[in-house]
């Protein structure tokens, strides 16, 4: 353990405290402890940044499980420190606006902060570790703690459903990605990132490989929301807003992205990578920005932003990734796609979270969130609509803020897709730039829509359930500082390009780097009359008209019809798996006993006679079979003639005697083989047995008393002659290749001269192997104690009677 | 000599033993089956007699003897049950 691998740990051990500080200090509100923690954190993290800048990782190992090659090896390189940063950043001022934001006499505080410190250090886990187990671990429990934040209102029945629907995609995307990190140790024997990515070249041949790339990116995609998973990330929108804030905008989501920017250097040199991530990602951008123009709830727009903003960065990380392949390319543009990814990235944390904070305070101040209600709360709310009016611009794309820059440097990667003759680019790379200018367009206008139906307008206090005003101070700070970022990146975006996003990059892209090339991450305001200025030029014209035209159009999102849209194809695909599987365990759980025997004698006839079979194992030799007699003959027709009298028979009572008469000629071909001792006891037995099955003749309800006899079922008959042929056939092989002789000549020797007995069965049974006989004992012991335990107890019975 | 006349005896043994097997399973009554079987233990009783002496061993003595008291055992057990309706009487408690 070191101090990484405690800072690391470090929310999950105050999460262990949470509980005792809220009850000890119930005056204050438990988030002022729980600050200090991130806020610290990201003082140590930043302090890690020069370090980052040469190039220098820092690397510490815990053994955990040495002998499986599973440590918790913590690994800060750019990436890593890069969403340390945003993790603890956010964090800080998630804790602290959430301390204003939650009621400290009506929530639960400690339950809240517990859930959320786990969080935190779950995702600190992630992003730090280079064991994939670890990271798998971790992973798994930022799933988990996202589940108890989405469902912190429990008593609601939207929270549970929103929670459990992100439970089951995200751990189903989890469970995949650990089939890719066990593929990835099968091919590579190692599960640190780093020693596969120095394989990467020796594996991406291996058939393992393109399965162990599909699973890792259903791992990715399902917590990134990407198409089609991003079905959840809305529904998750009941949670408290500074979760939302918190998880769905800034960290748990870009989870996803962590992970496809850190499996890039080992996957990227397929094609099959840059397809699937730049296509699933800008297909995510253009369905979200699509679906998020028709939202009406504050928090559902600003959930498909989310989605469709990390389908763009995904898509830049997929075209970024084209690096990899074709490092011949001097100009290498698509080094900038990956610069770019990292900048939204950042920028993407500061805009959403403001804004993800400022629907919190309209909420908090007007009791809405509904954009039909809100209007007007410009002059209400000043502060709060100028936080609202540089994050939503910057999500636009609009100069000067940070999202222009991010934004222009994506459509510049996209339209330069066009000019390469990469992946048989010329067929389809067309509709990337095409696909990512309509996808700005609809940005545009829900940025738009954000920002002037909440506060330009009427103003319509009768609408609003509480009085609206301005939002106290304390809760105003976090989402301050976050558009003060905004701006500032904006306005001096080369704060962050050489001491962050340099090192970023280069751990997405190593080895590019070191190869001497010059990478300097530079950024400016103004670069001149690109195609991408003109782009963004025509999104802001056609994004001003639609906005204007907005209700004349609204009507094509009806077009869809609801069977269609992917919600209803999770519900109805929850309902059906359910209903379905009712159905197919109703279908062959019948509860009736007859049933579930032709099961399992189907099941042994099938086994046994498909081994006989194909393993060709019949075989028959007379060679050692003693000769007949005719009595053996007589005693076996007198068998058989019984055991038909028992199919056959009318009453029971006939079934009774003639299963007597079997088990007397049964002793009497013990006499026949010479065995005296189990003729003496077969017999006793017999008579035992047959007087209790009298017995229960006897008490049988007089009702169902009728003569009749056992129905004829061909399916009973087939299966009875089966497994009497099977057993058949079994035995006559086994006899005729004994491969052994037997044991017993030891016993004749010795049943004198070492047991000191006559009677060779016997000493058996008490001397040779008296441990069998004691345990038989010990089963006639239970039988009885049993039998005369249901005689007597009759607890279910005894207040009827 | 004793052999054959020993194995004709079996044979005839057999032989009743399958007769009354007809009776025990036709019965047309109750008592008629258990009589039967009654005679079905003692031809089986010596059968084993037999048996035991085509064998010459006397193992097989303590079946013979416990085959006359088991068929009457059962042949009182049987009769008391057709009788009475139980075997074993005793007063419930209360």
């Amino acid at each position: 353990m070191s101090v990484l691998h405690l800072v690391i740990v470090a929310p999950l051990l105050l999460a262990f405290l949470v509980p005792f500080l809220h009850k000890r200090f119930q005056s204050f509100h438990t988030g002022w402890f729980v600050l200090l923690l991130p806020a610290a954190l990201f003082i140590y993290f930043f302090q890690l940044i020069p370090a980052m800048k040469n190039q220098g990782t820092i690397q510490e190992t815990a053994n955990w499980i040495p002998s499986l090659g599973i440590n918790f090896t913590a690994y800060v390189d750019g990436l890593g420190l890069l969403f340390a940063l945003l993790i603890t950043g956010i964090g800080s001022l998630v804790v602290l606006y959430s301390i204003f934001y939650l009621s400290k006499e009506k929530e639960n505080l400690g339950t809240f902060y517990v859930y959320l410190l786990m969080f935190m250090g779950a995702m600190l886990g992630v992003v730090l570790s280079d064991n994939l187990i670890v990271l798998y671990a971790f992973w798994e429990l930022t799933s988990f703690s996202s589940f108890l934040l989405i469902g912190f209102w429990f008593e609601r029945e939207r929270s549970r459903y929103g929670a459990q629907k992100s439970m089951l995609i995200t751990v189903f995307g989890g469970l995949a990605m650990l089939g890719g990190f066990l593929l990835l140790h099968v091919m590579t024997g190692s599960f640190s990132v780093r020693e596969i990515i120095s394989m990467a070249s020796e594996i991406s041949s291996e058939p393992l490989f393109i399965a162990a790339l599909v699973l890792v990116l259903l791992g990715a995609f399902t917590k990134s929301a990407q198409f089609p998973f991003h079905i959840w990330l809305p529904d998750a929108m009941e949670a408290p807003t500074p979760v939302s804030a918190y998880l769905h905008s800034a960290t748990m989501v870009k989870a996803g992205i962590y992970m496809v920017a850190r499996m890039s250097p080992i996957f990227a040199e397929q094609g099959t990578w840059f397809w699937l991530v730049s296509g699933i990602g800008i297909l995510t951008l253009l369905w979200g920005s699509f679906n998020a123009v028709k939202q009406t709830d504050l928090k559902a727009i600003l959930a498909f932003s989310t989605v469709s903003q990390l389908g763009l960065i995904m898509s830049l990380l997929g075209v970024g990734s084209a690096a990899l392949h074709f490092k011949e390319l001097d100009n290498n543009i698509y080094m900038a796609a990956v610069v770019a990814a990292v900048f939204h990235l950042i920028n993407h944390a500061t805009f959403k979270g403001s804004l993800f904070m400022v629907a919190g305070i309209v909420d908090h101040e007007t009791g809405t969130r509904d954009i039909r209600r809100l209007g007007g709360l410009m002059q209400v709310m000043p502060i709060t609509f100028t936080i609202a009016l540089i994050g939503s611009f910057s999500m636009a794309g609009l100069p000067p803020f940070n999202g222009f820059l991010s934004k222009e440097m994506f459509l510049e990667s996209m339209v330069y897709l066009l000019s390469l003759n990469i992946f048989q680019m010329n067929t389809w790379g067309v509709l990337f730039p095409v696909l990512a200018w309509i996808a700005s367009v609809f940005t545009f206008i829900y940025s738009m829509i954000l920002i002037f139906k909440t506060f330009a307008g009427k103003y319509k206090p009768k609408k609003l359930p509480q009085k609206p005003h301005e939002a106290p101070i304390g809760m105003l700070i976090s989402p301050i500082i976050l558009a003060t970022l905004v701006i500032g990146f904006g306005l001096f975006p080369n704060v962050l390009s050489n001491s962050i996003i340099e090192p970023a990059a280069a751990s997405i892209m190593p080895g590019l780097i070191d190869a001497g090339q010059a990478f300097d991450v530079h950024f400016s305001l103004w670069h001149g009359f690109s195609p991408a200025l003109f782009m963004t030029i025509g999104v802001v014209l056609i994004g001003i008209l639609l906005y204007i035209t907005l209700p004349k159009w609204k009507k094509i999102y009806e077009i869809l019809p609801k069977q269609f849209t992917l919600n209803h194809m999770y519900n109805s695909g929850l309902i059906r798996t359910e209903t379905g599987s009712n159905k197919a365990t109703n279908l062959y759980m019948t509860g009736s006993i007859r049933t579930y025997m032709i099961y399992i004698f189907v099941g042994l006839i099938g086994i046994l006679g498909f081994s006989i079979f194909t393993k060709d194992a019949f075989a028959i030799d007379t060679s050692n079979v003693a000769s007949i007699g005719l009595y053996e003959i007589v005693l076996a027709l007198i068998i058989v003639v019984a055991s038909l009298t028992i199919l056959m028979a009318k009453s029971r009572l006939t079934s009774i005697v003639a299963l007597g008469a079997i088990g007397y000629t049964v002793a009497l071909f013990f006499v026949l083989f010479r065995a005296p001792d189990l003729v003496l006891t077969q017999l006793v037995i017999e008579t035992v047995s047959v007087a209790l099955f009298l017995l229960c003749f006897y008490h049988l309800p007089k009702m169902s008393r009728k003569e009749e006899r056992i129905k004829f079922k061909l399916t009973n008959a087939v299966v009875a002659a089966g497994v009497g042929i099977v057993v058949t056939l079994i035995a006559l092989s086994a006899y005729s290749t004994k491969i052994f002789d037997s044991i017993a000549q030891y016993y004749i020797e010795n049943t004198a001269e070492k047991a000191g007995g006559g009677n060779m069965v016997n000493v058996i049974l008490v001397d040779f192997r008296g441990f069998d006989t004691m345990f038989e004992i010990a089963v006639l012991g239970i039988a009885a104690l049993g039998i005369y335990g249901m005689v007597r107890l009759r607890l279910s019975g005894r207040k009827t009677e | 000599m004793l052999d054959i006349v020993l194995k004709i005896a079996l044979i005839g043994f057999s032989l009743s033993s399958v007769i009354i097997l007809i009776r025990v399973i036709k019965g047309p009554s109750t008592p008629d089956r258990i009589v039967a079987l009654d005679a079905m233990g003692i031809n089986l009783a010596a059968i084993t007699g037999i048996t035991s002496m085509i064998f010459h061993t006397k193992a097989f003595l303590d079946v013979i003897l416990l085959f006359g008291i088991l068929s009457f055992i059962g042949t009182v057990a049987f009769s008391k049950f057709l009788q009475k309706g139980e075997i074993i009487e005793y007063e419930r408690r209360s």
